[in-house]
């Protein structure tokens, strides 16, 4: 265990660059670029880690005990990143690979521009609720969003998949009305035909202690682009 | 080198508050150590602060913090003040000589009433014709600057990174009901001391971390009544929009928010009844003051503070609790810093004002 309260994100990120195996940091108050870069760490951290927590992760694999801050795993490229907590805005930017699990809510634009290329798929997992323009410009990978303990809040927020043309986005319960955009399709499907969502959700489940068989009693909402070429209708042929 | 005010600044920054519910009285420190986690979002080139209940032995008085280039400039200007305001007390505002901080201006304040003589003769009230005197100095009177202007509240702002500023005028020696923060990363200003936040006008003041892009349109408007923006800088227009619309025009602080951060037609649409009414009314009313672009803002005023995100919501905001207390910070850190166990912690959602008053009577 290193105390890294008061410490510059340098300091922090050198430690975890010249420390083999395991790393355990407590009083984390908002350093910057926790594990940028990293493969092969394993770390975990009490307190609130600063913005890019795990930017362009390359493998590591980091466990929060808290809430992260904005842009969790920007532009990751592996390994997974788990939140015992609550994360905020633009978690997964442009993010190509690896997964990001979140017990708690997601703020505004949670995988924004995520993609996929042959075998990397990244994946998105959130808990609770998610913010406005979940999945913005999405071109591939999957989100899911579980909704649970909500509180009567709605599970997504206005304006999903707005620019969505790659990727799919689970969540659970009936969200058809949600607002999605016409470039969208959405369909509902039984807790028993997530395909290889159902091993995220699993893995969900056994990272955060939740019942997987309750979880997917649920039917869940299906989105995904109705096009190959959803820009089509935007921009007048030349 | 230019100077502030001849030069576009776009800025970055941090921002944080926090606030007695109870009307408690707190020192500075607390705000000032909030700022040590934003470090990164600031580049030294501006930070400030605002704290409401700081001078209750003159809570009748306005204090004017004002910024001198010399001591002839603050000569005249105390000239100026002398025929229209009856001067209460006067003296340097203290600070620490500190490496951290350099090229310092003069910087002085003043407790002082308008007199009644003048404000019978024009017809106006104490506060316009405040707001008219801080408007004259600082768009005519060269090398003198009033950067705070309201009754039992002050800012404190400079060049340098937030937590220096905060020692530097010793805001550990202050009790204050209220506090708000600001640090600041100016990408391309020479950096002047009056361009540090917050800004304030009256006891109104604004912290803004964003990039506004509808200040030409706005400045344009809301200087059709009377308010000149000296400064190129979206924050004043921002402050100058808030004063317009809560003392003008009396709108609630609620219906303020609707107008700057105006619901998207196509959500008023979805609401239906009265609500959707009143925004229809607000936006077709005040179309000029509608403020497009990332920001997220706390606004200051005697007995409470407002959060406000952009509707949009471009920018990051955090708030938290705890007993009487609310926190307020761009990041969640920083909250916690202020308060390691603060609860029901929340990001508000773009276009939802966060309403923090005072209980009545306790300031």
């Amino acid at each position: 265990m290193t105390d890294i309260k008061g410490a510059d994100f340098r300091s922090v990120n050198a430690l975890v660059r010249n420390t083999q195996g395991a790393l355990e940091l407590t009083g984390c108050r908002g350093q910057r670029f926790i594990a940028a870069g990293s493969a092969g760490r394993e770390i975990f951290i009490h307190g609130t880690p600063g913005n890019a927590l795990g930017a362009y992760l390359n493998g590591s694999e980091i466990t929060v005990f808290g809430n992260a801050q904005d842009a969790v795993g920007d532009t990751m490229n592996s390994g997974k990143i788990v939140v015992h907590g609550n994360i905020g805005d633009a978690a997964g930017y442009a993010m190509r690979g690896g997964a990001i699990y979140v017990k708690g809510n997601a703020g505004y634009r949670a995988g924004i521009h995520m993609k996929e290329y042959g075998e990397k798929k990244p994946v998105i997992v959130i808990g609770g609720r998610a913010g406005s323009f979940l999945g913005e410009y999405q071109a591939g990978g999957t989100i899911a969003v579980l909704g649970i303990g909500c509180g009567g809040q709605p599970t997504v927020g206005d304006y999903p998949c707005t620019g969505m043309h790659g990727g799919k986005m689970l969540i659970r319960g009936d969200m058809r009305e949600a607002g999605f955009p016409e470039s969208v399709s959405c369909r509902l499907i039984g807790g028993d035909e997530l395909g290889e969502s159902a091993d995220h959700i699993r893995e969900f489940c056994s990272l955060f202690g939740a019942d997987f068989g309750e979880i997917t009693a649920s039917v869940f909402t299906l989105v995904t682009p109705d096009s190959k070429n959803p820009y089509k209708r935007m921009y007048v042929a030349n | 080198m230019k100077k502030e005010g001849e030069i576009r600044i776009p800025s970055g920054c941090a921002i944080a508050a926090a606030i007695s519910r109870e009307g408690r009285r707190f020192t500075g420190e607390l705000i000032t150590e909030a700022m040590k986690p934003m470090h990164d979002r600031s580049n030294g080139l501006g930070g400030g602060f605002a704290a409401y209940g700081i001078y209750p032995e003159h809570r009748d008085e306005y204090a004017f913090h004002m910024f001198f280039d010399s001591r002839a400039t603050r000569k005249d200007c105390e000239a100026f003040l002398r025929e229209h305001f009856e001067i209460v007390g006067s003296g340097a505002v203290p600070t620490r000589k500190m490496p951290e901080i350099t090229d310092e201006p003069i910087i002085w304040r003043y407790f002082a009433v308008p007199l009644p003589s003048v404000l019978r003769s024009l017809q106006i009230d104490e506060k316009e014709f405040v707001v008219r005197t801080v408007m004259k100095i600082n768009s005519e009177m060269k090398g003198a600057y009033v950067f705070s202007s309201g009754k039992n509240m002050g800012t404190f702002k400079a060049v340098g990174y937030p937590e220096d500023i905060g020692v530097y005028y010793k805001l550990d020696e202050y009790e204050g009901y209220a506090w708000t923060a600001h640090g600041r990363y100016p990408t391309n200003t020479p950096g002047w001391w009056g361009g540090a936040h917050p800004f304030t006008l009256l006891d109104c003041s604004v912290v803004h971390n964003g990039e506004i892009s509808s200040y030409d349109a706005n400045r344009r408007f809301i200087e059709m009544y009377g308010y000149r923006c000296t400064l190129q800088t979206d924050t004043e227009v921002i402050t100058y929009i808030m004063d317009y619309l809560t003392r003008v025009q009396k709108l609630t602080l609620r219906e303020a928010a609707a107008v700057v951060a105006a619901p998207f037609w196509k959500k008023i649409g979805q609401s239906g009844g009265d609500a959707a009414e009143e925004m229809k009314y607000l936006r077709t009313v005040f179309p000029s003051l509608l403020v497009t672009g990332p920001f997220s803002i706390v606004m200051g005023f005697t007995g409470g503070i407002m959060a406000l995100n952009d509707r949009l919501k471009l920018r990051s905001m955090t708030v938290g609790e705890k007993d009487d207390m609310v926190y307020i910070a761009s990041e969640e850190a920083s909250v916690r810093t202020m308060e390691p166990d603060a609860e029901n912690v929340f990001a508000p959602a773009g276009g939802e004002p966060v309403i923090v008053k005072v209980k009545e009577g306790a300031f």
